[in-house]
């Protein structure tokens, strides 16, 4: 008999606690950096898309919600021709982000996509690009790798060694 | 002349006819207010309890609450179902309401506002309650489905046990105060209320009260989450308002009884009215069931059984032999 009264007693003292309920959406919870939320397609510092078509992130999803075409421009850098994500099906697990070698595919603290169409929900890559480097600024693919698209000499990268020439290993 | 005359007795009769019309629609309105206001009231007071806010959304404060789940229940399907007792299915909430709207009528709200001042008033109480546990069977045995005839056994023989000494620990307070008239028990308390010399009939009518109206930690017939919603599984629409709307009638009911038979009714301090004292008392033990309803886990079906013919009928018993042997001692 005690124990009860003694939860009853415990239960009002609630009375004078905060309350812990968020009024969404007069008040926004907090949502950390680095949340899982909304995707989008970077660019980087020179203001050309990050996103080298590779399959990589369409490979990794695990609901296979990445659709993407690769095709290369006039002075043969990759890019994709269109990206279609269904936010429908995407779960927001974040894999894409981190199988994406040039961190062109971010998720940021982003959620309120709501929609009254099933359709609009299939965001294309119009809708996915954003204008800035997102949560990776200053980070240029080509500059770390081998292939030269205008932007490094062969060789010339970080953490990239000069070409060898073969002729002067034999002697 | 004479027309005058009849004209004249005609407007008194009237006048007093009147009266009755004014306390019974005053009567009627205050206990179905209360009823419908509990919807609100209980789901506000719950979450500050929890730590968390209530329905704040609908109207001010919340209180469109009220009215936006009436006109839901109002809208929704009212489905029969097909392999139910048709009569029965639609009777059993019925039941309920009658009789707890029945007792009403002999509750005092004030020195002269009652409906009806029964010198059997407990008797009829006690006698309603008991066919108030109809309309639990009835309901789950006409459902048809086994999950509501289950909670419909259960609500039974739990009903029908703390029935038993819910009548006991009254006649306590009846044989303090020399009547069965409700009216007489409030006044019989003018010299000091009667909790404290029925301290433990208080208790015990207490616990019997809250499983009558089968609220928790007593509330087996309808868990939710156990039964899925016990014997009421079924029902959709107004007649599910009903039961939820003669649940909340039961807990204004029990509360009113309480302030009514052991804390003096409408007796109070005379700076407001006494029917505000009265509605007062009967608020903060609805109060005190919401507190139990958010503080307490709910005991499996043994442990209440045993807890009812084990330890509360003994009390009670106890409780009607002391004050008994202390009333013939003191005469």
């Amino acid at each position: 008999m005690i124990s009860i009264l003694r939860s009853m007693w415990l239960t009002f003292l609630h009375v004078f606690h905060k309350t812990e309920t968020v009024e969404y959406p007069e008040v926004k919870p907090y949502l950390a950096p680095r949340y899982r939320g909304r995707i989008v397609l970077t660019l980087d510092a020179d203001k050309k898309e990050r996103c080298v078509a590779c399959y990589l992130c369409a490979a990794a999803c695990p609901v296979d919600c990445i659709s993407l075409q690769a095709t290369e421009d006039e002075s043969g850098r990759r890019y994709p021709e269109f990206f279609r994500i269904n936010f429908s099906r995407c779960i927001f697990c974040g894999f894409c982000e981190e199988a994406c070698p040039t961190y062109a595919i971010q998720l940021i603290p982003d959620f309120e996509m709501a929609e009254y169409d099933r359709q609009n929900m299939v965001y294309e890559k119009e809708h996915l690009l954003i204008s800035g480097e997102g949560k990776y600024p200053g980070y240029n693919f080509y500059k770390n790798a081998g292939v030269e698209m205008g932007v490094k000499g062969k060789g010339e990268g970080y953490n990239e060694e000069k070409p060898v020439d073969i002729k002067e290993i034999l002697s | 002349m004479w027309k005058f005359l009849v004209v004249g007795n005609f407007i008194n009769y009237n006048l007093s006819f009147m009266k009755y019309i004014f306390i019974i629609a005053g009567v009627l309105l205050i206990a179905l207010s209360i009823a419908a206001g509990l919807i609100w009231v209980e789901r506000r007071l719950l979450s500050v309890w929890q730590d968390r806010l209530g329905p704040n959304r609908v109207g001010p404060l919340g209180l469109g609450q009220v009215i936006a789940d009436t006109i839901k229940l109002f809208f929704k399907e009212d489905w029969v179902p097909p392999f139910s007792d048709k009569p029965v299915f639609i009777l059993a909430p019925g039941i309920l309401m009658i009789t707890i709207l029945l007792t009403f009528a002999v509750v005092p709200f004030g020195p002269n506002f009652y409906v009806f001042d029964s010198n059997i008033g407990v008797l009829f109480f006690l006698g309603n309650s008991s066919l108030g546990v109809y309309s639990i069977v009835l309901g789950g045995w006409a459902s048809n489905n086994k999950y509501s005839l289950i909670g419909a056994m259960r609500a039974s023989a739990q009903m029908l046990t703390y029935e038993v000494f819910m009548g006991l620990s009254l006649m306590g307070v009846v044989m303090m105060a020399d009547s069965f008239s409700f009216c007489k028990i409030v006044e019989a308390q003018k010299g000091g209320w009667f909790f404290i010399p029925q301290i433990i009939g208080f208790i015990v009518f207490f616990i019997a009260g809250i499983a009558e109206t089968h609220r928790l930690p007593f509330d087996i017939p309808e868990a939710e989450g156990e039964l899925i919603a016990g014997y009421h599984s079924e029902y959709s629409g107004m007649k599910f308002g009903m039961f939820f709307v003669g649940e909340y009638l039961g807990i204004t009911l029990i509360s009113a009884l309480i302030a009514t038979l052991f804390f003096g009714g409408w007796l109070g301090p005379s700076f407001f009215p006494p029917v505000f004292w009265f509605l007062f008392k009967t608020f903060f033990f609805i109060c005190v069931f919401i507190l139990l309803r958010a503080s307490l886990p709910r005991p499996r079906y043994d442990q209440l059984m045993e807890l009812g013919w084990k330890i509360l009928l003994p009390l009670s018993l106890l409780n009607l032999l002391v004050t008994g042997a202390i009333l013939i001692f003191l005469k």
